[in-house]
This record gives C-alpha cells, structure tokens and sequence, in this order.
C-alpha cells in the first residue's frame, strides 16, 4: 500500500542501523511513546538489530493499559442498565475490572457493541431512539477529535439518547510525569505520531527544555522508527535536546486546528487516574459543562469507588521504563494473553503483550 | 489503539455542511466511509491518514520522499562540517 510499503524497506532498515552503530558512541536510553510505536519495534525485530549501547524502554501510550480499573467498572455498570446499548472499541472487552470485563458481562447478556468509530455509535443512537446508546470514549489525543466529533453530531442531530463515557489521557503530562520520577533513566523520547498530527509540536518544546530532553516526533514503521531513533541518538551524541519532526509527512508544528478546535468544543482538561501511574494532573478530557446532557457519567449518575488495582502487576514500572516485561515474575508464567493479570498483556500494543507474541528468545534473556 | 492509516480519496459521498463532509477512501482496494471534516483541504485523489473512521491529515507527498534521500544529505552535510581531528 501507497505510504505503508515503501517505509518497510530491507534495504533502508539496514542503511539506518549501519548510520546508527556508527554515530552511537555512548549507552542511552530512548523511550517510543506509543504502544503502536512498541508492536512495530518489537514485532519488526528492531530491538534486536539496534546497538547493544542503545536501549528502547516502552511508555504508557496504550490507551488499554492505562485506563483504570475504576472506568473499566463505570463502563461494565452502564453495560448491565437496561434498555442501554455500550459501544467500545475491540480492545477494551478484555481489560479486567475489579468485578469483570466487559467481555464477561457480555457473555451474560449485556448489550455491548464493537465498533470501530464512535460515529457509527451516532447512527446507531438514530437506528434506536428506544434505547440509551453509550459510547465507551478511550484514547489519546489521537482519537479525542472522533469522539467528540460523535457528540457534537449527535447535538445536531438532536440525539437524546447518546453519550459518551469519557476516559481520554494526555501524553504531554505523562511524560513530565516519567522524567520527573527520581529513578527515571530516559535519556530521548520518540513522541507518537499520530497525537501530534492532531496537537501538532508546540506543547513539547518547554518538555524538552525543562529536562534537556531530546523529542522527535515519530513514526510506526521500521524506517520511520529507525530515522527517529537516529534523529534522538544524534542529538544525544552532541549535546542537544531539541524537538524534531521525523513524521513530517503528516505532522505540521501547529497540528490539525480543526481537530484541536473540535476536541475544545466538546471536552475540558481534567485530571485523570492512569493505571500503573496513579493520578496525574491535568492530563484528561472530560465532557464539558456545555454538552453535559451527553456526559454519560452525569446522565446514569455514576458513583462507582475507586477500585484498587492489582498488585500482582509491575506495569507502572513497565510504563515508566523501570523494567522490562520479563524482569515480571508472572510474565509468560501466571501472567499469559489469555490469562492477564494486568492490562499491558491485554492489548496487542501493550508491552507484554508485544515481547509475549514476537520478543526473540535472545532479547527475553538479556533483558 | 492510535493506529490510523493512509487511504486515497475516490469519491465525495456527501456535503451537507462543514461536519457532514464525508468520502469513500480505498486502503489498498478495500473501500471504506471517511469523515472528511477535519481536512478540508482534501479533494479526490489526495491521499488521507484515516484513524476511527476520520480522516485527520492530508499526506505531504514532498515530505512523504525525504525520508529516502536523508541519510545521503545528512553525509553530504557532514562532509562540509570542520572536521574535530
């Protein structure tokens, strides 16, 4: 496919990692933001043709892996209302509550619907005005402009039986949340993509001051990958910490003003409780005041308590880059895709679950 | 989950107003309903970058070559750089 194939190049991946050995000189420590970023580094076998000097630790941005115990409880609390349809990404089934997934409490007979954009949950809010339709709004700043897009079309719509459950996160305040933690070792980030083609660069110039950080904006495949880990190396290597554009093809320095502008409309900034995190400030959208009617927290007056998370699971430290997937005493063990304990084994973009399904038998020993 | 991939425009289905821009785009020959609100710029034959069913950026097809050519002009750079030896 056009813009997909050509960045999958053999010839250039090996031409990047020649030019990388060749400018790395010292150990660093590089973090891909991105849990799309982690599944292409890891299931390419990038981590294993990189330099012994540079190591890729995995951040938090999986939307699945971050969400809390306690939204997993709100979403399987509207599932089981009657007359209410919840409509989720397929990612999310999966996820443990305190109580259950969402997959169990469909498989007792919760009406509970897989989409794969919040606006065919519009349509089918119109297609059952005897129903209550709920849509179950994860994601990063990515996908906060489709879901709000889906409430401001129901508004013109004049949908009263849409809402959504909003659980958005912010990649800006998370990573100040990882540098500014005492053991953290990142040295570069390669921030993700796909939030910057939305939010476009500004917000993190002040991050790579502030911590003499290195950030390029990246892509998700191999050469993509390969091109922003030698933008950050060089970087490293010179002394500088700037913000750079590898994925210059979709992302301007001002990002998408009219997504910016439809995110504004609908959502306000909030603090947000990420799992394995904790909670961060300011770093989540929530429904604002002006389109509260299709704030489904509100609309079903939900008061669930905050649910305890699992303390079997290390994925905080796996999201701040503290330890890797295998340095878990349950990773492969007690801990499996089919069996998760927590949410990083979940989702295919989930760390653990990535080196779970692709990791070389050599990279899992080394560690 | 912010997977979102490149599609060619072949049709505007519907334009009913700003919000209601929506196409049909081909990923590959498999034809799917974009919303087109967000890149209001783009016409059919563009090629759009497609994340839940919106399209969010247009490609630069300029920028889409330079990654090909970067590592020849970062070696064309260096070599005009004051060498440290």
């Amino acid at each position: 496919m056009k813009y997909l194939s050509e960045y999958r190049d053999p010839e250039l991946v090996e031409e990047f990692i020649r030019e990388i050995k060749r400018i790395t000189t010292k150990p660093w420590t590089l973090m891909e933001i991105c849990g799309g970023q982690t599944h292409s580094l890891v299931k390419n076998g990038i981590l294993d043709m990189l330099p012994a000097k540079i190591t890729m630790v995995h951040g938090p941005g999986c939307p699945v892996c971050v969400t809390s115990v306690s939204v997993i409880d709100e979403a399987v609390y509207l599932a089981e209302q009657p007359n209410t349809i919840l409509c989720s990404f397929g990612d999310m089934l999966r996820v443990p509550g305190s109580r259950k997934s969402l997959l169990e409490a469909k498989a007792q007979g919760a009406d509970i619907r897989i989409l794969y954009s919040p606006l065919e949950a519009v349509i089918l809010a119109g297609q059952h005005p005897d129903k209550q339709v709920v849509f179950f709004a994860v994601g990063f700043e990515t996908t906060a402009p489709a879901n709000a897009l889906s409430v401001v079309q129901a508004a013109q719509y004049h949908l009263d039986n849409y809402s959504i459950l909003a659980s958005h996160v912010l990649v800006p305040p998370a990573m100040e949340a990882i540098l500014s933690d005492e053991a953290n070792k990142i040295d570069a980030f390669l921030a993700a993509g796909h939030v910057c083609t939305i939010m476009g660069m500004e917000e993190y110039y002040p991050v790579a001051e502030k911590y003499k950080c290195p950030i390029v904006v990246t892509g998700f495949e191999p050469v993509d990958l390969l091109q922003g880990i030698f933008m950050a190396v060089q970087q490293l290597e010179k002394g500088e910490y700037k913000v750079e554009n590898q994925y210059t093809r979709y992302v301007h320095r001002e990002g998408n003003r009219i997504a910016q502008n439809t995110i504004h409309e609908v959502f306000e900034t909030g603090d947000r409780i990420w799992r394995g995190l904790g909670n961060i400030p300011l770093s989540g959208y929530e429904v604002n005041d002006r389109y509260k009617k299709y704030n489904a927290r509100l609309k079903f007056n939900i008061h669930i308590p905050i649910a305890k998370e699992d303390t079997e699971c290390i994925s905080g430290d796996i999201m701040k880059g503290l330890k890797k997937p295998m340095q878990c005493v349950n990773f492969g063990k007690k801990c499996k895709p089919e069996h998760p304990l927590g949410a990083p084994m979940v989702s295919s973009e989930g760390a653990c679950a990535a080196y779970y399904h692709y990791a070389s038998a050599d990279s899992i020993s080394i560690g | 989950m912010c997977l979102a991939i490149p599609g060619k425009i072949i049709a505007i289905t519907a334009q009913l107003d700003e919000t209601f821009r929506t196409g049909k785009v081909s990923f590959g020959g498999i034809h799917k309903e974009v919303n087109l609100c967000m890149v209001t710029d783009a016409q059919v034959g563009d090629y759009v970058l497609v994340h839940v069913g919106v399209a969010i950026s247009k490609v630069d097809e300029e920028e889409a070559m330079k990654v090909f050519s970067y590592l020849k002009e970062m070696g064309e750079v260096a070599e005009l750089e004051p060498s440290d030896q």
